[in-house]
């Protein structure tokens, strides 16, 4: 008896912290459709343990642990110091090269990480997604948060070889934070595309290491934006990646934030974002169907 | 959906799937050269097709080989609170109406209307990771099964306590014995308080132990006034704990009413273990030159050939056979084996008019009655046999030939009486009890208790 009456107290409490007798409506529906948010905050907590387990399953069972945050970016650096810094001596107006690829290359792994990452999301997570539902969105979105870790890590490169270089903070750091958001919301824009259609064309997974490794060339993490010709400094600035180094460079090092290349970027980046949420918003009811 | 008691509204529900592509095949060069150009626009539309359904009609029915409609136009409500099983055969769209009512995918065509929190166990332990530890596996998985994360809070003494796995929550679930995930899995669903649980018999695998604590819970959220949908093959699973059962056929409802009707219905259907065997072709039955084995059927009281029986009543069976040469003593026997594959019983012609008697050519029917209120709830599958005396020789045995399905009604006359949980044995027969009472005041109970203590000391 009183067993009975605390499980009908236990019930009532849970039915007070849920909304209980909200009336939810399955049916078709065809179209545009707007994300819902209100969904979305009702799944926060489960959101939280996604990224989470994605932060703690990275580096499982390995020697070196997050250390790997830091080494990987590091290699690179060293690489490209040899290769372009040393050998080829691109322009980096004066700029110590170590230092000049080092900003560029720490937000390039993260965008560059996060997007292949988010964008195989879905395949990856197809056994779950046949078996419960939960906001398809939490897929794509959750490797671009669980990444920002190892970007946090590798930032330390920064520090320290800001220190060694004894490169005074400037007033320029103030707009950190927004080419911050900037550097999520592209790989966030394109995750949500390249996931969409990975999940009905597996031949995303197929281009992907090229995609990237275009993305890469067409971006100034090896040489200067100044070394692009004028004329076609629109279309290149276009790219958001440019945007995101050329504001990161100049943030971190102080030299001019060059508002040229960073507007057509933010509206890139914002026009992928809108339209891939749009596009995986209509494409998440078909999910299952064409695993 | 205005109405407040209702907890599910389905009104005319259909999801059709794409299927079977045809490969076409070139036996020249040229033509295979054009088909690989080609290619990538004819699997564009192929990918494309398998979500796109503009050519399909939806009005009429349509019956296209590469459709397949695994729900078409089903529609019925559900009361808060009640407990509905849902059978059928393999592919009848059980678990794509799960599926659909979950969220999982959405229908073709048609609206459903949820009040209420949903719940949906598919497969226990969905979304846990090897690399974590048990402790990390219960909040992931829980909150992949809906809960919140204070509700997990509150409850992870319980779930710990209810799986077993103490001493391993720190351990990696990679290192867990496939038992132990799945204790711990179970544990998690287990604790899901919605106010609508969606259950596909995945949940039954496992040991029978196991099914037990299974069917357990679902009676407790059963009875906590939580509306339960509950797809099962089990049928005395699902007379038990559902009061209402609807019949899901080829995609369509045929029919929705109280569980034991419909699961006889389904039997009777012939779609599971006939009640009847017949041997048309003498030549083709089981037997010899001296007997052949005509046909084996269960019959009611009422001689209604049936699959399901009433535990209460008596069950016939029945065996007609034809005797081909005179002179021979038979003894005729049927054997009965229940689902788990337990023989219950083995009974011989012991009809004192045949007996030591010969039985000249001609079409026998010999029943064996098995009174009611004898078997026990579930499948049972029928054997038969037939051996001569003089010289003695099996001439036939069948195994397996019948199935019937015992089912309780629940009418309180039963060795049940009103007990709903578990019943094991393999009989139940309704045994004689009797009660005797000595009056007794309370207080001289517990007088006499101390003073026996008194003595004692």
């Amino acid at each position: 008896m009183a067993n009975e009456m605390m499980d009908t107290a236990m019930s009532e409490t849970t039915v007070a912290a849920s909304p209980a007798d909200s009336l939810s409506i399955i049916q078709p529906n065809n179209g545009w459709q707007m994300i819902d948010f209100k969904e979305l905050i009702q799944y926060r907590d489960l959101f939280f343990f996604l990224v989470w387990r994605d932060i703690k399953v990275l580096y499982a069972q390995t020697i070196l642990g997050f250390s790997w945050a830091v080494l990987l970016p590091l290699i690179q650096i060293v690489l490209f110091s040899i290769i372009f810094g040393a050998i080829a001596k691109v322009n980096t107006d004066g700029i110590p090269y170590i230092l000049f690829s080092s900003v560029a290359i720490i937000p390039w792994t993260y965008m560059s990480q996060s997007m292949t990452q988010a964008s195989q999301s879905l395949i990856q997570g197809s056994s779950m997604l046949g078996k419960i539902y939960f906001p398809r969105l939490l897929y794509p979105v959750s490797p671009i948060l669980s990444k920002l870790v190892d970007f946090g890590i590798a930032m330390g490169i920064i520090m320290c070889l800001m220190v060694y270089y004894r490169i005074s903070p400037t007033w320029n750091l103030l707009f950190l934070p927004m080419f911050f958001i900037l550097m999520m919301s592209i790989p966030l824009g394109i995750g949500l595309w390249l996931s969409s259609l990975a999940i009905r064309f597996r031949d995303v997974k197929h281009a992907m290491p090229f995609f990237i490794q275009m993305l890469m060339y067409s971006a100034p993490i090896v040489y200067s934006a100044s070394s692009v010709p004028g004329i076609y400094r629109i279309v290149y600035s276009l790219n958001p990646i440019v945007g995101v180094i050329e504001g990161f460079r100049s943030c971190l090092l102080g030299t001019p934030i060059p508002w040229m290349y960073v507007c057509p970027g933010i509206f890139t980046a914002l026009f992928l974002l809108v339209s891939g949420a749009f596009y995986f918003k209509r494409m998440e009811r078909l999910i299952v169907d064409v695993i | 959906m205005n109405n407040k008691d209702l907890a599910i509204k389905v009104e005319h529900i259909s999801k059709c799937y794409r299927i079977g592509f045809k490969e076409q095949m070139h036996d020249n060069l040229c033509g295979t050269l054009l088909n690989f150009m080609k290619s990538p626009f004819k699997n564009f539309r192929t990918h494309r097709s398998l979500y796109k359904f503009d050519d399909v009609n939806f009005d009429q029915s349509d019956d296209r080989s590469d459709i397949l409609w695994a729900l078409k136009d089903v529609s019925f409500d559900i009361q808060k609170g009640e407990v509905v099983g849902i059978i059928g055969l393999n592919g009848a769209g059980k678990s794509t109406l799960l599926k659909v009512l979950s969220k999982i995918t959405v229908p073709t065509s048609g609206r459903i209307g949820i009040r209420g929190r949903v719940s949906s166990l598919l497969e226990v332990g969905t979304g846990f990771h090897p690399e974590l530890t048990g402790r990390e596996n219960v909040y992931l998985n829980g909150t992949i099964l809906g809960m919140r994360k204070n509700e997990i809070d509150q409850k992870f003494d319980e779930i710990v306590d209810f799986s077993g796995v103490e001493k391993f929550l720190e351990t990696p679930v990679k290192r867990y014995s496939s038992g132990m995930r799945v204790r711990l899995a179970f544990a998690v669903a287990a604790h899901l308080e919605p106010e609508i649980l969606l259950v596909d018999e995945v949940l039954a695998v496992g040991d029978a132990q196991f099914q037990k604590k299974c069917i357990e819970k679902m009676q407790d959220v059963g009875r906590n006034g939580r509306t339960v949908l509950f797809v099962s093959h089990s049928m005395p699973a699902v007379t038990r704990l559902c009061p209402r059962v609807i019949l899901l056929n080829g995609g369509r409802v045929e029919i929705d009413d109280v569980s034991h009707r419909v699961v006889s219905a389904y039997l009777q259907a012939g779609k599971a273990t006939k009640g009847e065997r017949i041997w048309p072709e003498p030549l083709e039955a089981p037997g010899d030159e001296v007997v052949r084995l005509s046909s084996v059927r269960v019959r009611t009281r009422d001689k209604l050939v049936t699959e399901a029986v009433d535990i209460s009543g008596p069950v016939g069976l029945e065996i007609e056979y034809l005797v081909l040469q005179n002179g021979y003593e038979f003894k005729i026997y049927f054997h009965l084996i229940n689902e788990e594959g337990i023989e219950v019983f083995t009974s011989l012609d012991n009809d004192q008019a045949w007996r030591k008697r010969i039985r000249p050519p001609g079409r026998y029917v010999s029943t064996a009655w098995i009174p009611g209120n004898l078997l026990s709830e579930g499948m049972h599958f029928v054997g038969a046999g037939i051996r001569t005396l003089n010289p003695e020789l099996k001439r036939f045995s069948v195994n397996e030939i019948v199935g019937m399905q015992v089912v309780d009604s629940m009418d309180g006359q039963g060795a049940r009486v009103d007990f709903t949980g578990d019943f094991p044995g393999i009989i139940r027969p309704l045994l004689k009890w009797e009660t005797q009472v000595t009056p007794m005041e309370p207080s001289s109970v517990v007088g006499s208790v101390t003073t026996d203590k008194g003595m004692k000391s």
